[in-house]
């Protein structure tokens, strides 16, 4: 069987292709699409040296960590803040019942330096924030797979705001896979070229929320009894205990809190599995689409690199791959067009009309901005020209400000005015120019 | 804690491991997983079989047994991720088996090393297995048994390759693959009947919507928006000779109606319930009229005449179908979205629309039982699988499965079919007669050696061309030259590129493939959502997928 061209050395040793006989064909003879101008054959050298950025180690990071080794990358970070939990273990395939507790990335750098000889897989466990400019410059891509969106939005305003027009290698090419159920995308930003995370994040728009007086008097559904004891009985019975949607104790409590509101207004269908799901927002998550998701954007990182095809993100050409398995299968592949009023990546100077109701009152302007599908922000500050109209932060502006909830918009602001709307999530301020709904 | 219910049961230890994919399938289709023996016949570089493996392992399937009598060698290292360096010159099937039995301790693995030729000789080789998956190159005589045993046992069959930056699948399904669960979007869903009202819906809305004009606002604005629909389409009947708005102008000049009944004279300015009502008049006020799947469905032969063996499937579709011909309609879902309203209201609502379920749902029950009786059925069906039917009933499908093409290509394969599954098609062909050391050797990929490399390209795209021809001269109709020209350049391109991955696989693509592959195993498995029919290819140059029948 051993019937190679090359006569194999023990352990992959360097300079020995045989292990890598089928990558080395798409890096050593070029493709009917493959641009002639910056293909170059048999470069091997910048996959083995580019050091490439892993953002999460879950369910899409174990593929990609995985698939990158796999796909000739020798040098790979890898931050991820989480320790294994047991639910996990269905999708995330570097991980065994005895890693429950401990760091992800962690082990999962372990497992796949093991597997796959030659490649160093570096460990962070911590948060994306924890790391400054001078850290993500390091890097020559950065592949993310995330289940959170505020944590997507920071790194893509992070890296469109680490581009400097004199520095060519100030850019770096971002690469990000979302998945629910059946269904996913992967994605390719230039930062600053093309259409960011936050031009996209009407794509990915909340779910509305349920008005609070809906949960305080007027429940129809489970998920309205469940968010009750959530938001409002846990509030007043448990004031002084920490909420963790990860105790048992705590999710039993809740589950035992909507049932009883259920069977008062005689609403079917509270569970304990609904609780969980409700309460920890929860999005179902399957082995098969991780794969999927992680492998397009692997496949589109190893492009990007050895131009051994066109990729996407190109300026100009497709960004965005949609993915859906419900049905049949069905990709949507398109160019996702730049906003020009993106507050990330657009022209500074713009400010986006934005609709105020007048009569609302401030607090229910600055719920609405969680809800808007190209804000959604949680925790914003907010100030005209000429006055602060409510600072989050620090405590004493934020007492000084406070009195403001309870005012009406058109007493604060005028039609025209020109609005900053800041969130310690996000390094990025938003600006808007007050139009009155009618 | 006196005054809380006395506390639950948790989660069991399997619900916890299997959270995140419960909430999509459901005990129901992971008990099907769980009873599945899946077979991969693993040849080629190997990376697509085991990475569809490694999706079905972790959600638990039951069992899988791979057969593949290849030894690990050095290649297998760079692309492989269930082999490691000490497996060398053992067998990739042992090694490959034991390191994905790793993933579940739930799940049971074997292996086979004998050659696929001989080891399918033996009688009842493919007996145990629920559902089997080829991996190219598979030679065509074998291919061919593969199918008269699905063909004969009616258990799917995949066939897959994985060609540098291109993937192909296709699958065949039993001749009827009814699928009841198909999981619709939510937006599909909602089946109000507003243009026909049973009389205790009607009487519901009489009744919320009695004394509008005086309502305090408090009251009115939280009137279900249903009732409001239903009171205005009463009041538009009035003045037009008691129908409904027809069309599309009728219905918007009926929105406005609504929109004008709103009231403004609030301190909000406005009424939620009667936007919910404006929002849903072009949504909802459709006849529920069956969509032509479902009623084709019902004239299927396999409906229409039911049998002591019939599946179940189809004798409550004909139950149905009874039902269709009887009212003109469906049995109602009974589901009903959430709305702008008060709580006992909403749930009074809901209950109008699950009494008129069950009714709905209790006289199919019926005719199911008539039908069993006639056909003198040994076993009944459970009243659930009907319960489910009934409330699904508008989004049921039916695949008919039909075998894929296997090299030498010949028949009717259809114009315009893809030209991408021609250059597969083509490549399955030279594999088949070129093999690594002459006469009986392993099969050779066209592309694997340097030497050949033109040669081989030369070779795949006249093969493909060749098919594309003798399909055009099949065409029962007249075929466009421009059209032919863009497919033969389309097909000198595809041949070009799957050449020059020479056999190999790249990882990427076959993880993408594999996650693919095992979605549709997944779905074929559990007989939920809507499985390939029955060809896919992904394009891992551009990422993008096509779907064809062949
Ligand atoms: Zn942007």
């Amino acid at each position: 069987m051993a019937a190679a061209d090359v006569t194999p050395l023990p352990n992959g040793l360097e300079g020995d292709r045989t292990r890598w006989k089928y990558l080395d064909k798409v890096l050593d003879r070029p493709g009917p699409f493959t641009d002639p101008d910056s293909f170059v054959p048999g470069n091997h050298e910048t996959l083995e040296r580019a050091k490439v950025l892993v953002i999460g180690a879950g369910g899409l990071g174990c593929e990609i960590l995985k698939n990158l080794a796999l796909s000739g990358f020798k040098d790979i970070h890898v931050i991820d803040m989480d320790t294994i939990d047991v639910s996990n273990l269905n999708r995330q395939f570097l991980f065994r019942a005895a890693d429950v507790g401990k760091y992800k990335a962690e082990v999962a750098a372990a497992f796949v330096e093991k597997r796959v000889k030659g490649v160093k897989i570096t460990p962070y466990c911590g948060k994306i924030q924890d790391k400054d400019e001078e850290y993500y410059k390091q890097f020559a891509i950065i592949v993310c797979g995330l289940d959170s969106i505020e944590a997507r939005r920071w790194i893509n305003s992070m890296l469109v705001g680490m581009v400097d027009g004199n520095d060519p290698d100030s850019l770096k090419p971002l690469i990000d896979g979302g998945t629910e159920g059946f269904k996913g995308q992967a994605r390719v930003i230039f930062p600053t070229m093309t259409s960011c995370i936050e031009c996209q994040l009407d794509m990915h728009a909340p779910r509305a929320a349920v008005p609070l007086c809906t949960l305080a008097t007027i429940p129809r559904q489970p998920q309205h009894c469940i968010e009750w004891a959530h938001i409002i009985a846990w509030e007043e019975e448990r004031k002084d205990i920490t909420l963790d949607t990860d105790d048992p104790e705590h999710i039993t409590w809740l589950f035992q809190k909507a049932l009883k509101r259920a069977e008062e207004f005689n609403i079917p269908g509270v569970t304990y599995s609904m609780t969980q799901g409700v309460v920890k927002n929860i999005i179902p998550a399957i082995a098969s689409t991780n794969a999927i998701v992680a492998a397009s954007c692997c496949n589109e990182a190893f492009k990007l690199l050895t131009n051994a095809n066109p990729f996407l993100g190109f300026p100009g050409t497709d960004n965005y791959m949609m993915y859906t398995g419900d049905e049949s299968v069905y990709t949507y592949t398109f160019e996702h067009q730049k906003k020009d009023d993106c507050p990330v990546c657009g022209e500074e100077a713009l400010a986006r009309p934005l609709e105020i109701d007048p009569e609302a009152t401030l607090q229910d302007f600055i719920d609405s901005l969680a809800e808007r599908p190209e804000a959604q922000l949680k925790t914003p500050s907010i100030r005209t020209t000429d006055k602060s109209l409510y600072l989050q932060s620090p405590a004493d502006l934020e007492r000084l400000t406070r009195p403001n909830l309870e005012k009406r918009m058109k007493d604060l602001t005028a039609e025209g005015e020109e609005m900053l709307v800041t969130d310690k999530a996000f390094p990025t301020m938003f600006k808007y120019v007050v139009v009155w709904k009618k | 804690m006196a005054d809380l219910p006395p506390p639950v049961q948790g989660p069991t230890a399997k619900e916890k491991k299997y959270d995140r994919q419960l909430r999509l399938w459901g005990a129901t289709g992971q008990m099907a997983l769980e009873n599945s023996h899946i077979l991969l016949i693993n040849s080629g570089p190997g990376v697509v079989g085991l990475e569809t493996l490694k999706n079905l392992v972790l959600p638990g399937i039951g069992h899988f047994t791979i057969q593949d009598s290849q030894v690990v060698d050095e290649t297998d290292l760079g692309v492989n991720f269930f082999l490691e360096e000490q497996h060398l010159g053992g067998f990739r099937a042992e090694h490959a088996c034991n390191l994905l039995k790793e993933l579940n301790p739930d799940v049971q693995g074997s292996f086979i090393t004998e050659p696929l030729e001989s080891w399918l000789t033996q009688p009842d080789s493919l007996k145990p297995y629920t559902l089997i998956l080829a991996i190219a190159p598979v030679r065509p005589e074998l291919l061919t048994q593969l199918q008269a045993h699905a063909d004969q046992a009616l258990a799917p069959l995949f066939y897959v390759h994985s060609v540098g930056f291109y993937s192909h699948f296709s699958v065949y399904l039993p001749p009827a693959f009814p699928i009841v669960d198909t999981h619709p979007s939510p937006e599909t869903t909602t089946d109000l009947r507003l243009l026909k009202p049973w009389p205790e819906l009607l009487e519901y809305a009489q009744q919320k919507t009695k004394n509008h004009e005086n309502m305090a606002a408090d009251d009115h604005g939280h009137i279900p928006y249903i009732a409001v629909l239903l009171h205005y389409l009463e009041e538009w009947k009035k003045e037009h000779n008691g129908e409904a708005p027809q069309n599309y102008k009728d219905k918007t000049a009926f929105r406005d109606l609504v929109k004008q009944a709103t009231r403004t004279d609030n301190p909000e300015g406005g009424e939620e319930n009667f936007e919910e009502a404006v929002s849903a008049v072009l949504r909802s006020l459709n006849p529920p009229e069956p969509s032509s799947t479902v009623k084709e469905i019902f004239k299927a032969p396999e409906c229409v005449l039911i049998r002591e063996n019939s599946a179940p499937f189809w004798v409550i579709a004909h139950a149905i179908g009874l039902f269709y011909t009887k009212y003109g309609v469906l049995p109602v879902p009974g589901a009903v979205p959430d709305m702008k309203a008060r709580s006992a209201d909403y749930i009074q609502l809901q209950n109008v629309y699950k009494s008129k379920a069950r009714k709905d749902f209790a006289e199919v029950l019926e005719s199911v039982r008539f039908l069993e009786r006639n056909a003198n059925r040994s076993t009944q069906i459970e009243d659930k699988d009907v319960e489910a039917f009934c409330k699904n009933a508008a989004h049921i499908k039916l695949v008919r499965g039909r075998p894929f093409h296997v090299v030498p290509a010949e028949g009717d394969l259809k114009w315009g079919s893809n030209a991408k599954s021609l250059v597969f098609l083509a490549w399955d062909k030279f594999t088949a007669t070129h093999s690594l050391d002459g006469l009986a050797g392993a099969p050779r990929p066209p592309g694997s050696s340097e030497a050949e490399l033109e040669a081989d390209t030369e070779k795949v795209t006249g093969i493909a061309l060749k098919l594309a021809s003798d399909l055009t001269k099949q065409a029962s109709y007249p075929v466009d030259q421009d059209d032919l020209d863009t497919v033969n350049s389309q097909i000198m391109e595809l041949a070009q590129e799957i050449v020059r991955a020479g056999g190999g696989e790249l990882h990427s693509i076959g993880a993408l493939t594999g996650g693919i592959v095992s979605q549709e195993v997944i779905k074929v498995i559990t007989e939920q959502y809507v499985p390939v029919d029955n060809t896919c290819v992904f394009d891992g140059v551009r990422s993008k997928s096509s779907v064809f029948r062949v």
